[in-house]
């Protein structure tokens, strides 16, 4: 393994991480309220939780570098087209967990939670969303780690990030240089994944999890 | 339909006086306690933070929400101090009922709603849980609308039982009128009237007793004003005496009870006659 770039491009590969990380972090928080208000919108009117559901899917399926290359014509290059796929092919894991989480709360639970006057919106954010988190982070840890996997493509739209690596040292012929992206590539994503974990932990169902375990 | 869970298709409710519909849902249920069978705690929270929930909807400032909870959480019977800091899943479900109850009491509604609240638990710990919602409610004399389908548990906690079927009102009567006298067949086997000891184990030791004639033998066997007649039918047949002793709450005897008073008592209920069936045209 040649890790000669890695070790005397150091501070290039470590400033390409910082924007790679820019770009998947600015995507999920850009991803996260449109995956919210789908989810709410499915849950609450059950006609269209499938449709909801199938189209998410679906755009998933699409190949994310014919995406990329349908975008440009109409996004221009850059940043723009990058977040939008990235944020397009989060959404079915994050929909399909917020779904899934919020529905898996016991209606006993909801129904006492009313029933003792909170408003809906308190319903909402201090007994639906706190009950179905470690779900929906589940669906945030597979969505952060998908998106910093296909952040790569913005390397070749010139948005920055680790893609750029890849591609430079394609075009020039030096393994050196994609040897260095790629582990940086998965350097981050291991980190990505580990934090999110850390955060499930912190949740108050993770909390009364070990409590109640611990007897 | 009175916290509007479930909105009316007609009619009113009134609660005091005050119709339900006028008032904003929220609001009307802080002030109703509810209490539902599957206990609807909430399981990321501390028992502490479940039972705090209502007062803290109603902005109660936080001295008052502490004290609150523990005067709360001794009167259920589960010591704060061993209690206050678990969550749900580490209660029993006789645990986790009497934290549903405080949770309803918690900003002392003047009316509450209980759904069952027993029907999930064991015999013993349902009939422990009666007995302290018998005297939280001698304590406090809210208005309770109690649900539930098994009969024992309403003779033995309502002031008024209103007996439903197919969603009509049966009968609306005390106790005791329920077991003596039941509007309708069916009143009747629900009740089990026709059963003489189901009947006497259905009717308080008051609906028997005599006045305390002079001279009476008052160190005969003695049976609380709160036991049913049925067991005091096998105590005065265990004694083999002709009339036992009754203790009112303080000790002290407030009568008797012999066999020819619990016979009188337990004389065969009149049955209200069905309804004719309509002529068939």
């Amino acid at each position: 393994m040649d890790l000669s770039y890695l070790r005397e491009h150091f501070d290039v590969v470590w400033e390409l991480s910082v924007a790679h990380m820019r770009i998947s972090i600015s995507a999920l928080l850009i991803a996260l309220p449109i995956a919210i208000v789908l989810s709410v919108i499915g849950i609450w009117l059950r006609p269209v939780r499938q449709p909801v559901l199938w189209s998410v899917g679906f755009l998933y399926t699409i190949p994310s570098l014919a995406m990329l290359a349908f975008l440009i014509p109409s996004q221009g290059l850059g940043l723009r087209p990058t977040l939008i796929l990235l944020v397009m092919y989060a959404q079915v894991f994050l929909v399909r967990n917020i779904i899934t989480g919020l529905r898996g709360v016991d209606a006993a639970t909801l129904e006492a939670a009313r029933g003792i006057g909170m408003t809906q919106a308190q319903v909402m954010v201090r007994v639906w969303f706190p009950i179905a988190l470690p779900v929906i982070l589940a669906g945030v840890r597979i969505a952060l780690v998908t998106i910093i996997g296909l952040a790569v493509l913005g390397g070749w739209v010139t948005a920055g990030g680790l893609g750029e690596l890849l591609f430079q040292g394609i075009s020039t012929d030096n393994p050196a240089k994609v040897l260095a992206g790629l582990i940086a590539i998965v350097a981050l994503a291991l980190l990505a994944d580990l934090s999110v974990r850390l955060l499930g932990s912190l949740t108050a169902v993770a909390r009364a999890r070990r409590a109640a375990a611990r007897g | 339909m009175i916290n509007r869970i479930y909105e009316p298709t007609a009619g009113q409710i009134y609660i005091d006086g005050v119709e339900v519909q006028s008032l904003k849902a929220s609001e009307l249920r802080r002030h109703i306690g509810y209490v539902i069978q599957q206990t609807g705690l909430f399981p990321h929270m501390r028992v502490t933070d479940n039972i705090a929930v209502v007062p803290k909807l109603l902005k109660w400032d936080k001295q008052r929400v502490a004290a609150r909870v523990n005067e709360l959480l001794e009167l259920v019977g589960l010591p704060p101090e061993k209690y206050a800091r678990r969550y749900p899943a580490q209660l029993s479900g006789g645990e986790q009922q009497r934290v549903g109850l405080a949770r309803a009491l918690a900003a002392e509604p003047p009316t509450m709603l209980m759904d069952e609240p027993f029907g999930a638990l064991d015999a013993i710990t349902r009939g422990r849980l009666q007995e302290e919602l018998a005297r939280i409610h001698r304590q406090f004399s809210q208005t309770i609308l109690f649900v539930t389908h098994d009969i024992e548990e309403a003779v033995r906690l309502a002031d008024r039982i209103v007996i439903m079927r197919d969603g009509r009102i049966v009968q609306v009567a005390p106790p005791l009128d329920i077991v003596t006298r039941p509007a309708d067949p069916f009143v009747s086997d629900l009740v089990g009237a026709h059963d003489v000891l189901r009947r006497l184990s259905l009717m308080p030791v008051a609906a028997a007793i005599e006045p305390l004639a002079n001279g009476a033998a008052l160190d005969a066997p003695s049976v609380s004003s709160h036991a049913y007649l049925r067991d005091a039918l096998s105590m005065l047949v265990d004694s083999g005496l002709p009339r036992i002793v009754v203790l009112d709450e303080d000790g002290h005897p407030a009568g008797t009870l012999s066999m020819d008073s619990i016979q009188q008592a337990a004389a065969p209920p009149q049955v209200a006659a069905p309804e004719p069936a309509p002529a068939e045209r």
